[in-house]
């Protein structure tokens, strides 16, 4: 699976009252409207900005706070395609997995606003062809892959009838 | 003891790190995340529960509901419960983790939460953990769940606290020490003679905020508390012992000694931003707002030390003070105790059992540039319902010596 894109920068500590937040609680039941407001805490133009296929690239402990799927939802809703992190916080990355957005973990110093690159999940190489630097990422666990690949856990699920774990 | 708890459920040895498929005793969802998982049901054309005991509704985070939209995901699962045989704890009842440890947490479970804040019935014994909506509704309907094993951090609690200083300052203080992402996926593991001398209503306020070190969840061994407490909540039957092997593996190990600890208040906009009361105290910091309540500090304990330092005091002109008991059962005994009448007396609104101010959603969403001190558990900006303001949290003693004073305050001062 390869990706291809232009970065969002984001620093550290991005929770998901950054990505959904609170006091659009009343949204949560209409998600196109409730991606209207991504990540507006962070940035309030980034809704404006992000345009299909982009990715989100942040510091440390990317998702962390609240247990709420909207928030890696309205992410994909927005057509962003990836989001790579130098760590996630543990339930948003399952969520994330489950609807079929894959996140890479990677050290992103060098990456800049901006810059387009080209992510290849399977083989963890992340290339930036705007800055000529090849990195490497954090291999995605098997589970997560196979997710990724039924597209996401509701079809893993539709299409084994169960857990199929290896 | 969470690779024993989830080896019970997935019927084999498990190890740390390894992804597992786990049977599930108890699944629960929330009003907020609840009508998601509704949804992903309907998709799948699985739109039933494996145990209606123990698949469980909670209307506790817009309740009342304050706008249409929110009646109408309320009906959603009104729908739902009807539909399927769903517990659903309705308007009133209380906060779903206080709920929980009430009626159904018990040691040696596996509880699934489409709740980030599930963690708080580990303190029961039990492995409780959040997840997402669409984890929730597959555990609802297949009565399980696919985990990583999590390894275990260990944090041993000795000493004697000093007045002034609870369970809530001690968690703060560890997550100060150990940063918002000390603990990421790991289970955190709370033991020791301090530990052993607390009450239930302590415990919960430790192992609620796990998630806050971005922990998995946070456990603490059932002992003779936890027996005595499941015996009032009507479960004594539901009581095992279940610790960790003498032998067993730690990724990492801590020590705290409380009687080194100050009260202590997490500054905006991140939970381990923490200060010790006397430099916050110096920085002399106007609060417009103090909330006293949530799954973190809303229950009968903290509401009658809340009343101690309260009682015979007015709330400052210029600040307000918000209480809102946990559940009904902390509020009716809040109720017989007389603490609603000292707080009322105090100045203070009293609220209905819930959760809406703390994630912003009404009963006190903050002005721009205002600053409230909470006893919740969470300070991240934007919150509670507005990012042009700075959330504060601190013991429920430290927010009933700050409402008198309109500024952040030592609780000594008032013991």
């Amino acid at each position: 699976m390869i990706i291809k894109g232009k970065v969002w920068k984001f620093g550290d500590n991005i929770s998901t009252d950054h990505i959904a937040p609170g006091r659009y609680f009343h949204l949560r039941t209409n998600l196109p409207e409730l991606a209207k407001h991504v990540l507006e805490d962070a940035d309030s133009e980034f809704p404006k900005k992000v345009r299909p296929g982009d990715i989100i690239v942040a510091g440390n402990n990317f998702g962390l706070g609240s247990s709420r799927e909207h928030a890696p939802r309205i992410i994909k809703i927005a057509g962003v395609s990836c989001v790579i992190a130098k760590s996630f916080a543990r339930i948003f990355y399952r969520n994330a997995f489950n609807i079929g957005l894959p996140l890479l973990i990677a050290d992103t110093d060098k990456i800049d606003e901006g810059d387009l690159l080209e992510v290849d999940l399977e083989k963890e190489i992340i290339k930036d062809l705007t800055k000529g630097i090849e990195l490497k990422s954090t291999p995605i666990p098997s589970f997560m892959m196979q997710l990724l690949k039924d597209g996401g856990i509701i079809e893993h699920i539709k299409k084994h009838g169960d857990f199929k774990l290896d | 003891m969470a690779e024993k708890i989830i080896g019970e459920h997935a019927s084999k040895e498990v190890k740390a790190g390894e992804t597992v498929v786990a049977r599930v005793d108890v699944a629960m969802v929330q009003d907020g995340t609840g009508p998601l998982s509704v949804q992903v049901l309907q998709e799948m054309g699985m739109e039933r529960v494996f145990d209606g005991k123990n698949t469980i509704l909670f209307l506790d985070h817009a309740t009342p509901s304050p706008r249409k939209e929110l009646s109408n995901a309320h009906k959603i699962l009104r729908e739902f419960s009807r539909k399927t045989g769903a517990y659903l704890s309705d308007v009133g009842e209380g906060i779903c983790h206080q709920r929980l440890v009430e009626s159904w947490a018990s040691p040696g479970q596996l509880i699934v939460g489409a709740d980030s804040h599930t963690c708080t019935s580990g303190a029961l014994g039990a492995f409780a953990t959040g997840m997402g909506s669409t984890d929730v509704a597959i555990a609802f309907a297949l009565g399980k769940a696919w985990m990583r094993v999590p390894e275990t951090h260990r944090f041993y609690i000795e000493g004697e606290f000093l007045e002034g200083v609870y369970s809530k300052d001690l968690i703060l203080h560890i997550i100060g020490t150990i940063g918002a992402d000390g603990a990421t996926y790991k289970s955190m593991e709370f033991i020791g003679p301090t530990i052993e001398k607390m009450s239930m209503e302590s415990r919960f306020t430790i192992t609620n905020m796990a998630i806050e070190a971005g922990g998995k969840t946070g456990m603490i061994p059932p002992d003779a508390t936890t027996k005595e407490y499941l015996e009032r909540m009507g479960r004594g039957d539901k009581y095992r012992e279940i610790k960790s092997d003498e032998d067993a593996w730690f990724e990492k190990e801590y020590e705290f000694n409380v009687s080194e600890i100050e009260p202590t208040v997490s500054f905006p906009h991140t939970v381990d931003n923490t200060r010790t009361i006397t430099e916050a105290k110096k920085m002399n910091v106007r609060i417009d707002q103090v909330y006293i309540g949530t799954c973190t500090n809303g229950r009968i304990e903290d509401l009658r030390i809340a009343a101690k330092i309260l009682e015979g005091n007015k709330v400052h002109k210029d600040t307000r003070l918000i209480v809102i008991p946990a559940s009904r059962r902390v509020y009716l005994q809040s109720l017989k105790e007389g603490l609603l009448e000292i707080f009322v007396e105090a100045g203070a609104a009293v609220e209905s059992p819930g959760c809406g101010p703390r994630v912003g959603i009404h009963k006190g969403v903050l002005a721009d540039g205002e600053r409230v001190l909470s006893t919740q558990n969470r300070n991240f900006k934007g919150r509670m319902g507005n990012p042009n303001a700075e959330i504060y949290l601190g013991s429920p003693a430290t927010a009933a010596a700050t409402a008198i004073e309109g500024k952040i305050a030592d609780p000594r001062e008032y013991l």
